[in-house]
Formats: C-alpha cells, structure tokens, sequence
C-alpha cells in the first residue's frame, strides 16, 4: 500500500515581486479564492431580487439564515456588538465551505495552518483592541503584571497562546479528518485488490458465491427476514463483482470496495466535525470578544 | 554512508517511532473528561428530560472543546510519522 500524505502543494512561484519577494501559488491560495467566489456568488444570489411583502423561498431562507446569525450573537454578546455580527457570520461560512469543500476531493484551505492562523489573527486584533479600550494602554500593560510582576511572562504567553490555540484547534481537527479519510481510502483499495482478486482467480466460486447470494436473497424475501436478505444483497454482489474481475481488464483494476464505504467515515470526519468546529471557532470568537470588553 | 550514518539514521527513526507512540497517551485525557462530560449530560436529562436539547448541544460543544488536546497528539504523531524521519534524513544526508 503505497501513500503518502503533503502539506498544500505549490502550483506556480513568482520570482521578484516589488515588495513581497519570492510568491508561491499554494493549493490553499487558489482554493481560498474560490471559496470567496462561491460564498460571494451565494450571497449575491440570496441577497438579490428583495421584496418586503409576499416574499419568495429564496428569501425566507435568507432571512432565516440571519436570524439564527442574530439569534447566535445576542445569546452570547449581548445587543451591544452588533457590529460583529457580518465578522462571525464571515468566519463561520468561512470556515464552513472550506471544511466541506474537500467532500469534492478538493484541497481544503483549512487543512493549512496559515489559513486558521488568518483567522485567529484577526480574532486577537480585536480582542486586543478591545482589552486596551476597556482600561486604556497603561490598564492593558499593568494587567500582563497581575497578581505579581513575576508572573508577567507567563501572562504574555497566555495572550499569544489565544489565538495559536484557536487555529490548531480547529487545524487539528480538519488535518486529522483528511489524514484518515486518506487511510482508509488506502486499506479499502488494497483489501479490495485482495477481496477481488481471490474470488477473480477462481470463477466458479464466485459463480457459487453469487448462486449462493440470490437464495438468501429469495428466501429472506419469502419469509420476511431482513437479514437474511441483506446478507444475500451483499453475497450476490461480490459473487458477481468477483466473477467480473476473472475477465481481467478494466474490472480487475477497480478498486470496488471503495465505492460507498468511505462516505460512512467522512459522515464523523468532514461533516461533523467540519460543521461543529466551525461552529466552535465562531462561539470563542464571540466569547473572547465579549470577555475582552469586560 | 559509514556506519555512524546509519546508526544515526536509525536511532532518529526509532525515535520518531516512539515518539509517536508516546504522542497518543494524549488520548488518555479527553478520553477520562468526555466520558465524565457524558456522565453528567445523562444524569441531568434523567433529572429534568425536558432539557435534552439544550443539554445535548451544549454536550457536543463541550465534548468537541475537550477533544481538542487529544487531537494535538494526533497531529503531533503524525508528524512524527510522516514528516520527521524526512527531515532527519535530509538533515543526516
């Protein structure tokens, strides 16, 4: 079983850019902007066309997604940062489509450190912003020497640890999700090959699996036993799988056990934990934000 | 490549192999906290089950924040795996 696992590969270099240098045209560069075209043309389509009585479907699922928008920033900010609501609602849908994107087998953005780490900047400016605003420059430098100034190093790492954390939180998660996917994408293709190619060298067996595999699949029907009849869906396939592969060619080449079965995985792994971690970063964004202002 | 070169060589990848190892203790912690975290979601629905909504959502939050460290070992034993023995190997030539 042959993988291997990169970071996001580089697609084109431009060599003495005034100012900025060497650039490198990353996967996760290209990917991002096409994240922004998408969330940017969805927003254009939903946002379009407005009317205020006798609305139609388009709209009312607008509306709904802002209200929960809403709903998500009052519950947990209060009234007064309303101003935050287009900046978590950004992150989220943000971090959302560049979780799911790789269910099209495209690079994610977020599986790169940077992507996150753009975010979680953003988050502590803020959170910054708001600490010296609640007890002014010399309020903010006196609070790194609470309880006593020896503790001062240690507070300083605190406050950088905020948004490192945020980011391989939710980088972590993401990362881990495609590591596996990729393992078990690999086992599944070679237990493939060893399921296949057994039942491809002797046919007849196959013939007998797949006999084998009606009956139980005429009979569960017969007696109205369920099991029976799945186990017999499921005989009489590989029967018939396997006695395609003897014929060599295309058939023996394709990975069938991969057809389906990784989609159980990438249910927890992309769907799940893509959604609860946007979800996440969105919560302590907010709750930072709020904790920052006193 | 004298045989210092390969003991080195080995002894790094015996490391990464350990390290990675060690890395996964890290499940140890969310393992104990989540199953705690769980523990208490169930008793609070069982003493007011008109609650479970509320009580599940903030289960999953709470359970997806723990996670986290464990996931930091993850990563770290991945590296270890898959991208440490390169460097070491670049590094002793």
């Amino acid at each position: 079983m042959e993988m291997s696992i990169n970071g996001a590969k580089i697609l084109a270099t431009f060599e003495n850019v005034p100012i900025l240098g060497t650039v490198h045209v990353t996967q996760t560069l290209v990917v991002s902007w096409l994240v922004m075209i998408i969330i940017s043309a969805l927003c254009v389509w939903l946002g379009s066309n407005l009317k205020v009585t006798n609305i139609s479907r388009k709209q009312a699922a607008a509306e709904s997604i802002y209200k929960a928008l809403v709903n998500f920033v009052h519950d947990r900010m209060g009234t007064e940062f309303d101003r935050y609501i287009p900046l978590v609602g950004t992150i989220f849908i943000t971090s959302l489509v560049s979780n799911l994107i790789s269910l099209l087998g495209i690079w994610s953005p977020s599986a790169d450190l940077m992507t996150e780490l753009g975010w979680a900047l953003v988050v502590f400016v803020i959170i910054t912003y708001h600490k010296i605003k609640a007890s002014g420059i010399g309020g903010y430098l006196k609070g790194f020497l609470d309880p006593i100034f020896v503790m001062a190093p240690i507070n300083v790492m605190a406050e950088l640890f905020t948004p490192i954390s945020m980011a391989c939180r939710h980088f972590g998660n993401i990362l881990s999700g495609t590591v596996i996917s990729a393992l078990v994408y690999g086992s599944l293709t070679a237990a493939s090959y060893a399921l296949f190619g057994a039942l491809g060298s002797s046919p007849i067996a196959a013939v007998v699996l797949a006999l084998i595999g009606a009956a139980m699949i005429f009979f569960g029907k017969k007696k109205g036993n369920k099991k029976l009849f799945i186990f017999g869906i499921v005989f009489a396939v590989l029967g018939v799988l396997g006695f395609l592969t003897s014929f060599g060619g295309v058939f023996a080449k394709f990975p069938w056990l991969t057809v389906g079965l990784p989609a159980i995985t990438s249910f927890y792994f992309d769907w799940f934990t893509g959604c609860i971690q946007a979800f996440i970063f969105c919560t302590l964004t907010t709750m930072f934000i709020k904790q920052a202002a006193g | 490549m004298n045989d210092y070169t390969v003991l080195a060589k080995g002894i790094a990848l015996a490391g990464c192999a350990i390290g990675s190892g060690l890395a996964l203790i890290a499940g140890i912690g969310p393992g104990i906290g989540e199953g705690n975290a769980v523990a208490r979601a169930c008793e609070a629905i069982g003493r007011q089950p008109e609650c479970k909504s509320d009580v599940t959502s903030t289960l999953i939050l709470g359970v997806a924040l723990a996670e986290t460290t464990g996931i930091y070992g993850f990563v770290t034993g991945l590296l270890l795996i898959f991208f440490a023995p390169g460097q070491f190997m670049k590094f002793l030539g």
